[in-house]
């Protein structure tokens, strides 16, 4: 006698296959209502809507210019420059007398600004090179995959402000710099995914009809990728202001007359022993939230787009 | 095993001499050298001083000169900033101090880190187990350059109790905020991952085998579940050792701790490439020797990684 | 007094869905040396049972009723008293070999550690010990294979170590879940006949747990039939196979393909097994039952000795009495 299968699982298997398929044509659909469904998630992309508003939109209610200097607060900071709505300072003053309202906003917009083209590029370069390495297979994605290996034991920032140093520093270099170093964890997770995606009916028969590769990868591999390069690439934007932040600290990032929350932080920070908290506070909140936002929206999204609960 | 380590450091060692050619290819690439400023030198100082630097050579021999000099004499040569001091004295002096509050930091955030987690884990939707989701939820936006702020804002300015900067031959008092600063992001990404890899390894059949087996929960813990808990938080520790030794460029500049951070912010700022350079290379070097120590640990715990 | 003797066992677990009834009210009893069959389809609440037993409950699971073995009740003992019972009085394998050995521990380890553990011995002793039950269980160069990680064995050859790690402790019970469900068919035989070797050697009692009929067939005295977290049908094993009476145990029957018979088709049991959290008042078989009539959707059968079959106790109200 042999073994006895479960009388109802081939019905079951065939009825779950139905449903796959039944889900698999509302597949964003499903991945939204999930996404409704998750309240810190929700927040977060709340947040995050009103921090794009105050960064692209904040500038118009601002009483002053970013660039414009009152000599007459420098100085008298700790009690001249207080926030507040009388002087049309809403965030209070710099220590060189600027509007840290306008500031803030203008911070803010180029934090999100690096942070989002940072992770786009990381993100197009990782995919390709992964879903390159992954459909190649064989000798090519060995060697490819050793190259991130090794790249990804280099202490990337020390490079990078290297490279800072040499070509001068510019908002173009820190865009170039942060992107380029920063899309090997997505090759390594689109070169897995393709490996999945790889044995499928449609890339064989793609494959057999004799589509060049480089279309199969263009048509075929990268728009399955597609929800995992949109969770990876929102995880991956806190990452590059935190990074941009880390270089803008130092002095080595965004220069004057422009600003980011890591330079406003800096300034904040060596100015706070003067009574001038607010200068830290401000930005502080800013950076914060619009961290926490992204990584409740990309865990959001990680969960509403996870191929593992399908 | 001894073939393994091997391989190991076979791929170690053109890491390394790749991180040495591209630091060096970038200095080149620079537009200017060195020794450029607005107001030009003298012809025959300048080719004195390039050939003090071996600049005067050609290209090729320059690079091989550097290459064997730092590779067999661990020299990097001179500083172009300071005249009087080389790079090896730079880093004799700066690295003792990062050595110092660089491996308490590791230590506190491994320690910690693994502590809160197992403790969550065991103790699964517990309040602990609800604090150390908190602590790593919210570490995730207080990276060091934000948690150096506010810890010197709370406990320098407003309670007093510890300096907010300066190193003083390493006296505990001074080393605590760094550290903290500096371990706080890691601790909670171990705990976190910790946490979640204990949880799963807890699920898993041979744990109940062990139940099964009467062996008392301390033992199932230790013996049987610690091992594979591990595994995932191992392979974290190469990023954190980086993100750490990065971190230590803030720390540095931060608190004046004297660090080799803050020379390498220095030079960053004045062009001084030769000890960017040897900066840049000696992280290299300690990056790429600790993960091949983790990559060996990794296949000391895990008995079907074979050799 | 028996072996084990379970009085009203429930099992219920706490899930986001709401309360989920594993087993509800089961009650039977193993006598010393007897070999006894679990049987039903997944989700029948067969496994829940033997791990109240061992106190192995998920952690939101919680056992009400009684487990008495030797007379003690296991479900009131401390954790201390409980790690006791375990290995020393009960034995227990699971379905997957390949997962219930710790893969980065050596077998010998993972072995000595119940000797060290529960006997006192020296480590050396222990494993001394632990390679002779090794040979009983006819690992081939046993002395040396000891050494070796789980990986580097087949899943038969981890299943008779399981076995000899349950045995260690020369138990008086060994609880088997679905030894050979993980195993290739002729695996499956081996283990089985080890495990009736085992029996004729140390005269341990077994409770073998199984959805597999024809295993039962073959070793078990008694079989007890579950569906629903409630038992069907139980009694001796040739006398439950050869007359089934009981529809659920008739479409177990049913559903097992045999060679030795060519005049009946190979059937499956209509419908899904029950959701366990909406069980229905009365027998849980009903919505898949030919025979249900009358008192089925409301009244719980009771189990009753079965009258004109001897030892057969059962619960139904529309026993199959003539078959074919």
């Amino acid at each position: 006698m042999s073994l006895n299968p479960d009388p109802d699982t081939a019905d079951r298997l065939l009825a779950a296959q139905a449903a796959a398929e039944v889900k698999g044509r509302s597949l964003w659909k499903d991945a939204r209502q999930r996404f409704m469904r998750n309240r810190a998630a929700v927040a977060g992309l709340v947040a995050l809507v009103l921090i794009c508003i105050f960064a692209f939109f904040g500038g118009f209610l601002a009483q002053y210019e970013p660039d414009y200097v009152d000599f007459s607060l420098i100085g008298s900071n700790a009690t001249q420059g207080v926030p507040s709505f009388e002087t049309g300072h809403y965030f209070g003053t710099d220590s060189s007398g600027r509007d840290l309202y306008a500031r803030t906003v203008q911070g803010t917009r180029i934090s999100l600004l690096v942070g989002i083209v940072g992770a786009g590029v990381a993100v197009i370069v990782g995919t390709l090179y992964g879903a390159i390495a992954g459909y190649q297979g064989g000798r090519t994605d060995g060697a490819m995959m050793r190259t991130v290996d090794i790249l990804m034991s280099v202490p990337y920032m020390f490079v990078l402000i290297l490279m800072l140093v040499i070509f001068g520093r510019s908002i173009l270099m820190l865009f170039i710099g942060i992107g380029l170093i920063s899309w090997l964890d997505m090759s390594r997770i689109a070169r897995g995914q393709t490996l999945t995606i790889k044995g499928k009916e449609f890339v064989e028969a793609a494959h057999a009809t004799g589509v060049r590769p480089m279309t199969i990868i263009l048509r075929h591999i990268v728009p399955n990728l597609l929800g995992l390069v949109i969770v990876y690439a929102t995880l991956l934007v806190p990452q590059m202001i935190i990074t941009e932040s880390f270089i803008s600290f130092l002095g080595l990032g965004i220069q004057e007359p422009n600003t980011s929350l890591g330079a406003l932080i800096s300034n904040g920070a060596s100015n706070m022993q003067y009574g001038v908290i607010w200068q830290l506070a401000f930005p502080l909140f800013f950076f914060v939230i619009t961290l926490f936002a992204f990584f409740f929206v990309g865990d959001g999204l990680r969960d509403a787009l996870d191929p593992k609960d399908r | 095993m001894l073939n393994y380590v091997l391989r190991r450091v076979a791929v170690a060692i053109p890491t390394i001499l790749l991180l040495v050619v591209i630091s060096f290819v970038l200095m080149y690439a620079a537009p200017g050298g060195p020794f450029n400023s607005e107001r030009p030198l003298p012809a025959q100082v300048m080719a004195n001083i390039e050939a003090r630097y071996g600049l005067d050579q050609p290209y090729w021999k320059q690079m091989a000169n550097y290459v064997w000099n730092v590779v067999v004499h661990f020299d990097f040569g001179p500083s172009f900033q300071y005249r009087d001091r080389t790079v090896n004295d730079v880093i004799a002096q700066g690295f003792p101090v990062t050595l110092t509050y660089g491996f308490w930091s590791f230590i506190v955030a491994l320690v910690v880190g693994v502590a809160l987690g197992v403790a969550a884990a065991i103790r699964h939707n517990s309040w602990l187990d609800y604090l150390a989701v908190g602590i790593s939820i919210g570490a995730q936006v207080l990276p060091n350059f934000v948690m150096a702020p506010i810890l010197v804002l709370v406990f320098t300015l407003w309670l007093g109790w510890l300096p907010g900067g300066g190193w003083q031959g390493g006296q505990i008092e001074y080393i605590i905020l760094p550290v903290i600063a500096l371990s706080t992001s890691y601790m909670a990404s171990i705990a976190r991952i910790t946490r979640s890899s204990m949880l799963e390894v807890l699920n898993a059949g041979f744990i109940r085998t062990a139940r099964a087996k009467g062996l008392p929960t301390r033992r199932i813990i230790w013996k049987h579940a610690m091992k594979p808990t591990m595994l995932p938080v191992l392979s974290y520790l190469g990023p954190a050792f980086v993100g750490m030794i990065t971190g230590s460029v803030i720390i540095d500049v931060f608190f004046s701790t004297g660090g080799i951070g803050q020379f390498f912010v220095n030079s960053a700022f004045n062009r001084d490439y030769s000890v960017i350079m040897g900066i840049t290379i000696l992280v290299g070097v300690l990056t790429v020797t600790f993960n091949l120590v983790v990559d060996l640990l990794y296949a000391w715990i895990d008995p079907k990684i074979r050799y | 007094m028996a072996l084990l003797d379970i009085e009203d066992l429930r099992v219920t677990f706490t899930t986001g869905d709401g309360e989920v009834n594993a087993v509800n009210g089961v009650s039977f009893s193993v006598e010393e040396g007897e070999t006894l069959a679990i049987v039903g389809e997944s989700g029948s609440g067969k496994s829940q049972t033997a791990f109240a037993a061992m106190g192995l409950l998920a952690r939101n699971g919680r056992a009400t009723g009684q487990i008495r073995y030797d007379g003690r009740n296991l479900l009131e003992l401390k954790q201390k008293e409980l790690n006791r019972v375990r290995s020393e009085e009960i034995g227990m394998i699971f379905q997957d070999p390949m997962t219930s050995l710790n893969p980065y521990m050596r077998i010998s380890e993972q072995m000595a550690e119940v000797l060290t553990l529960h006997k006192g011995m020296t480590k050396r002793d222990a494993i001394a010990e632990a390679t002779k039950m090794l040979d009983a269980v006819k690992i081939p160069d046993a002395k040396n294979r000891i050494t070796m990680f789980p990986h580097e064995f087949s899943g038969g050859m981890r299943q008779r170590i399981m076995i000899a790690m349950a045995l260690l402790c020369q138990p008086r019970l060994l609880i088997a879940d679905e030894p050979t469900t993980a195993l290739d068919v002729t695996v499956q035989a081996q283990i089985m006949e080890l495990m009736a070797e085992i029996r004729q050697e140390f005269g341990t009692a077994i409770i073998l747990i199984t959805h597999d009929l024809g295993i039962v067939a073959d070793t078990c005295e008694r079989t007890l039939v579950m569906y629903g977290g409630q038992i069907m049908e139980t009694g001796p094993t040739d006398t439950l196979f050869e007359r089934p009476t009981h529809p659920y145990t008739l479409g177990l029957l049913r559903a097992v393909p045999r060679i030795d018979r060519d005049d009946e088709t190979l059937s499956t049991i209509a419908g899904e097994p029950p959701d366990m959290s909406r069980l229905p008042k009365g027998c849980p078989f009903t919505p898949r039952c030919a025979w249900a009539h009358g008192p089925c959707p409301t009244v719980r059968p009771e189990l009753l000795p079965a009258e004109g079959y001897p030892m057969l106790r059962r619960a139904c109200h529309a026993p199959v009495e003539e078959v074919k």
